[in-house]
């Protein structure tokens, strides 16, 4: 599954005085037919010119994003005997996979006042503002919407997963489940001190469906009168084979 | 082994799918019905989209319909000039049908009302079929032979009688034609063959003798669930081949076994199963909308409003 590209990414930060020099097992996610998931190690140092700084320690933020999208949350409520839909809210923008790695419980690690700037944490990333106003209690709306995708591995808060070593080195693994979304998947690494954010570095990694799933998908979405005869003709040919081989054996 | 589903976009175990596709298969190959009603709540149980379990499962009822409608064939059980007049309400009843479907997804509602309609349509046969098979083995056991009930009246005032020799019977084609539009509504909003209704609907109803009435609801359900499997692929892009592909595999071969038991089962053993069968489910589906579900919040595409 885990493909080992083990591809170093180099990048330099003229400005700050400790930078991330980065390697990821993989840059690129491919889903293929046998796709269960994966399981994407990070790995990195942290380059200075000068001596480590005193005072408080030195932190680390691993953060990979997924596309976002507009999501529909519904809530039941008991109405006549039974459970049924009601009130719904729209959240304007969630994404669709979103993992948080930290090399320490996350209120040492970032304040508040960063997290808003850098929108680093799960709830930061979701953006709702448009909910009805027959819905008094929009926010449990996107409270579910994180539960539920947390539920489902989707979202993902790993405070103190990430290891770091002499405050220069470190790793940490995310696992991706099996039920990705297609695109580009941002990745974020943060470095802070005192809850304060002083370094950052970007790269995405590329999650593409490949081979047959990715001919499926696009004839799927290019020719769908095609792929639609095309199941049905399966569909027949596989029946009538059935009936074939049964018939086949029956006689002998 | 974990397969991934490109359209679904989930992963599931390859060999689940295959039992499942195969026991469905079975019951369909021994009932005549599509077993959709079974398949698509169990689709959804292990976590493939609604969407895409209806569209998939229209494909896979193709597949193991056309395997059965086969050994129907050979044994000159169908009757392909009412499964003619079936279909031709069915056709129009599944375009109908997706009309109605489409007004309820806009009224964001649809999932509830799919619910609904399992509940009251497979209650309601399920019962009248499992008294009405009852009572036949209780007469049976009894050693008295009914005489055959004749339906008069109304019924056989209608015009445009036409003759079906295969079933024996000189009907008007009006009764057929409605009973394939209603299969065709409910088959598209329900996302299921539709043989569980078309199959009480032809022995109670229109009076057809129980041993053509599998291989003719067969043939209809065939044709009316490949036009569902277009309509769908064409128009909301759902249908997962490679979904459709491991059912169908585990599909085929269980409606030839279905068939064969089928022909060693007395006709009403094999009503008061059924009746079972579409009891249970109902009683399942039931039970869901009356217990609080454990997570109230659910999530969906944007746009459904």
């Amino acid at each position: 599954m885990l493909r080992a590209l083990a591809l170093f990414l180099v990048l330099t930060f003229t400005a700050n005085a400790e930078e991330v020099v980065l390697g990821m097992s993989q840059t690129q996610v491919s889903i293929t037919t046998n796709f269960d998931g994966s399981e994407i190690f990070i790995f990195g140092a942290v380059k200075r010119e000068k001596a480590i700084p005193t005072g408080d320690l030195l932190q680390v933020i691993v953060a990979i994003r997924g596309p976002s999208e507009p999501i529909t949350v519904r809530r039941k409520e008991k109405r006549f005997g039974i459970w049924i839909n009601t009130d719904a809210v729209e959240v304007d923008e969630a994404p669709s996979f979103y993992a948080v790695a930290t090399s320490a419980p996350l209120d040492d690690v970032l304040t508040a006042t960063e997290d808003l700037r850098y929108k680093i944490t799960i709830p930061q990333a979701i953006r709702s503002v448009g909910a009805p106003m027959t819905v008094a209690d929009s926010q449990s709306f996107t409270d579910a919407l994180i539960r539920v995708r947390t539920a489902n591995n989707l979202f993902q808060l790993n405070e103190g997963s990430v290891e770091l070593s002499e405050e220069t080195l470190f790793k940490t693994s995310i696992a991706m489940p099996a039920n990705l979304t297609e695109g580009e998947y941002g990745t974020h690494i943060y470095l802070t001190r005192s809850g304060k954010v002083i370094s950052e570095y970007e790269t995405t990694i590329d999650v593409r469906k490949v081979g047959l799933e990715r001919w499926l998908y696009t004839l799927s979405r290019q020719q769908p009168l095609i792929y639609g005869l095309l199941s049905l003709a399966i569909a027949i040919i596989s029946g009538w084979g059935a009936a074939a081989i049964f018939s086949g054996l029956r006689r002998n | 082994m974990q397969i991934y589903l490109p359209i679904a976009e989930v992963s599931v175990n390859a060999f689940l799918l295959l039992g499942l596709g195969g026991i469905v298969g079975i019951l369909s190959g021994m009932f005549g019905v599509g077993g959709g009603f079974l398949m698509t709540p169990l689709l959804f149980f292990i976590g493939i989209p609604p969407a895409v379990a209806v569209a998939t499962e229209a494909n896979q009822i193709v597949a193991s319909s056309f395997s059965g409608v086969l050994a129907h064939v050979k044994r000159k059980t169908v009757d392909f000039r009412m499964g003619t007049v079936l279909l031709v309400g069915g056709l129009v009843g599944a375009a109908l049908g997706v009309l109605v479907f489409n007004y309820l997804k806009a009224q964001g509602q649809v999932d509830l009302l799919v619910k609904l309609c399992y509940v009251l349509f497979l209650g309601v046969i399920g019962a009248l079929m499992f008294v009405e098979s009852l009572n036949a083995i209780r007469k049976s056991k009894k050693a008295i032979k009914s005489p055959k009930r004749k339906q008069r009246g109304w019924f056989h005032a209608l015009p445009f009688k036409m003759r079906f020799r295969t079933s024996g019977l000189y009907i008007s084609v009006i009764p057929p034609l409605i009973v394939g539009v209603c299969v065709g509504v409910l088959a598209a909003i329900m996302g299921v063959g539709g043989g569980f209704i078309m199959v009480p609907a032809m022995i109670y109803l229109l009076g057809m003798p129980t041993k053509v009435v599998v291989g003719t609801s067969l043939f209809q359900i065939i044709f009316v669930t490949a036009f569902t499997t277009l309509l769908h692929a064409t128009t909301n892009y759902t249908v997962d081949m490679v979904l459709a592909v491991l059912l169908l595999v585990g599909g085929v071969f269980g409606a030839q076994v279905g068939t064969r038991i089928g022909t060693k089962l007395k006709a009403e053993q094999l009503r008061i199963l059924l009746a079972i069968m579409v009891l249970a489910v109902c009683g399942k589906l039931a039970f869901d909308l009356l217990v609080m579900p454990s997570e109230l919040y659910s999530l969906g595409a944007a746009g459904g409003h």
